[in-house]
């Protein structure tokens, strides 16, 4: 059965900071702390940004380049670990701020950074029993770093969004995988600002192992090796792990340097993988094959084997605009107007 | 009841969604039930319409002195600007630095946070603008 992706938009907000300015501040050397991290900046939410009015923009992009009519979304999907609400879905919100609402269904998921490819999933699914025409995934986040973690940073803002269907595909979905255990390698407690983490142990027993394991089975039920994709995408908590276990699969620095967004723009968690696929498809020539391997706390690994269709050089047309357009412009913060921007001045009574 | 009020008129603030009168074809926004200008003509001939969210500062201030709202957004700028399909709003303008803005920029409109009832409140979403990019 034939599943893929429609249309997709991507979307980061403006303003940046730099590990230097954040090292200053806690008596670290930022510049080394972020060559360390391979982070050159990490983006930053405006005041009245939230993961919301992300998946609202990056929704819209996406519609914006393909023929589809909001009506015709039987389902939407939000996934992301920082949502504006403890209860009452971002999902309802992106619904009706594209015209999709009300004949859908909608919910939030998370799964800390592999949110956004788990909607994926579930719309692949819903579409291809024919439950839904089309379906709506996005990964977004505004993600937390406790003052002084080494979180602080990397933990960004983006987010990217997904118009799963079977007719009219840019790029087709050849099959998908998961791997998934029960590792506590980094979580966040109910009514809790911060996440906390498990220091080293999220790398060995949590990243690397459950990425091996899905790109293991992916490759295996593909009857693939790295060769065989122009692209490949990693989940990218920092500038360093991607290149790390793609080097040991095999992939080489040509083929992840489109799906690397982390050293310039940050960890935008469940945004990641997904802001990473799109601007590997801004800049994919037709036939072209995409590895996608996205990771969450928690934890497990979803993967993906894509093909770039013919149609996407008639996508990229007119005036539609992904990823690069959100990254014009940048305005740079000092530590202060960031810890303003993200909440992290209490004001007492105001 | 701020909720219900908010509620009521999130397609217009989520969709810039207007009304055009069937009978002069002016557009307008926010959306009215009746065409001041022809009245009992516009009768049931009131069309909604969506509105393309693109348009041009006509005046603008700079806020330095903001409501406690936007204490976290000082200096911000708020802005007339006229819409392609006719009607002037006003709007903020975001994600600019002092003095970015004059008279004549081309925007267009982007989702925001507009504002919400404190910490534990409902929070509302509507249109603000940028600059043209």
């Amino acid at each position: 059965m034939t599943v893929g992706i429609v249309g997709y938009g991507g979307y980061v907000p403006k303003y940046r900071i730099t590990p230097d300015n954040i090292g200053k501040v806690w008596g670290v050397d930022g510049t080394a702390r972020g060559k360390g991290l391979g982070i050159q900046m990490k983006s930053i939410p405006s005041p009245d940004e939230d993961v919301i009015t992300i998946a609202v923009t990056a929704a819209r992009k996406a519609m914006k380049g393909c023929d589809v009519c909001p009506d015709d979304i039987g389902a939407i999907y939000v996934g992301s670990e920082s949502h504006p609400y403890a209860v009452k879905p971002s999902a309802t919100i992106v619904s009706e701020a594209i015209g999709a609402a009300p004949d859908l269904t909608a919910a939030d998921f998370e799964f800390a950074c592999k949110a956004g490819t788990a909607a994926i999933q579930t719309c692949m699914g819903l579409v291809t029993s024919d439950m839904v025409k089309y379906g709506m995934a996005i990964g977004a986040d505004t993600s937390q770093g406790a003052p002084g973690d080494p979180l602080e940073y990397s933990a960004s803002a983006g987010g990217a969004a997904f118009l799963i269907g079977k007719d009219n595909l840019i790029a087709e979905i050849n099959h998908t995988v998961s791997y998934t255990t029960d590792t506590p390698d980094f979580w966040r407690r109910e009514g809790q600002m911060y996440p906390k983490h498990a220091g080293r142990f999220t790398g060995e027993p949590a990243y690397f192992k459950h990425i091996n394991a899905c790109s293991h089975k992916l490759f295996q039920a593909m009857g693939t090796k790295p060769d065989d994709y122009q692209h490949a995408i990693f989940h990218q908590p920092n500038g360093k792990f991607p290149l790390r276990i793609g080097k040991s699969m095999g992939f080489g620095p040509d083929q992840m340097k489109y799906g690397l967004l982390t050293p310039i723009i940050g960890n935008t968690y469940s945004g990641a993988v997904p802001l990473g696929l799109t601007n590997v498809l801004d800049h994919a020539a037709p036939g072209d094959r995409i590895f996608v391997m996205a990771y969450g706390s928690g934890a497990g690994s979803d993967g993906f084997d894509i093909t770039v269709k013919d149609s996407i050089d008639d996508y990229r047309t007119g005036d539609w605009c992904s990823l690069d357009c959100s990254n014009q412009d940048l305005i740079y913060l000092d530590y202060a107007n960031y810890a303003k921007f993200r909440g992290k001045i209490k004001m007492g009574g105001v | 009841m701020e909720v219900a009020r908010f509620w009521r008129e999130n397609q217009s603030r989520y969709n810039m969604q207007g009304k055009k009168c069937g009978a002069c074809d002016i557009v307008y926004f926010p959306p009215r039930d009746l065409c001041p200008k022809c009245r009992r003509e516009s009768i049931g001939k009131m069309e909604k319409i969506k509105l393309s969210g693109k348009g041009v500062v006509i005046s603008y201030t700079e806020v330095h002195d903001g409501l406690p709202a936007f204490s976290m957004q000082v200096p911000y700028t708020m802005a007339i600007i006229e819409l392609e399909e006719g009607p002037r709003i006003t709007g903020q303008i975001v994600d600019v630095e002092p003095g970015e803005i004059k008279i004549g920029t081309e925007v267009e409109s982007v989702f925001r946070k507009l504002g919400q009832e404190g910490e534990c409140g409902v929070i509302h979403y509507g249109y603000k603008f940028i600059p043209k990019p």
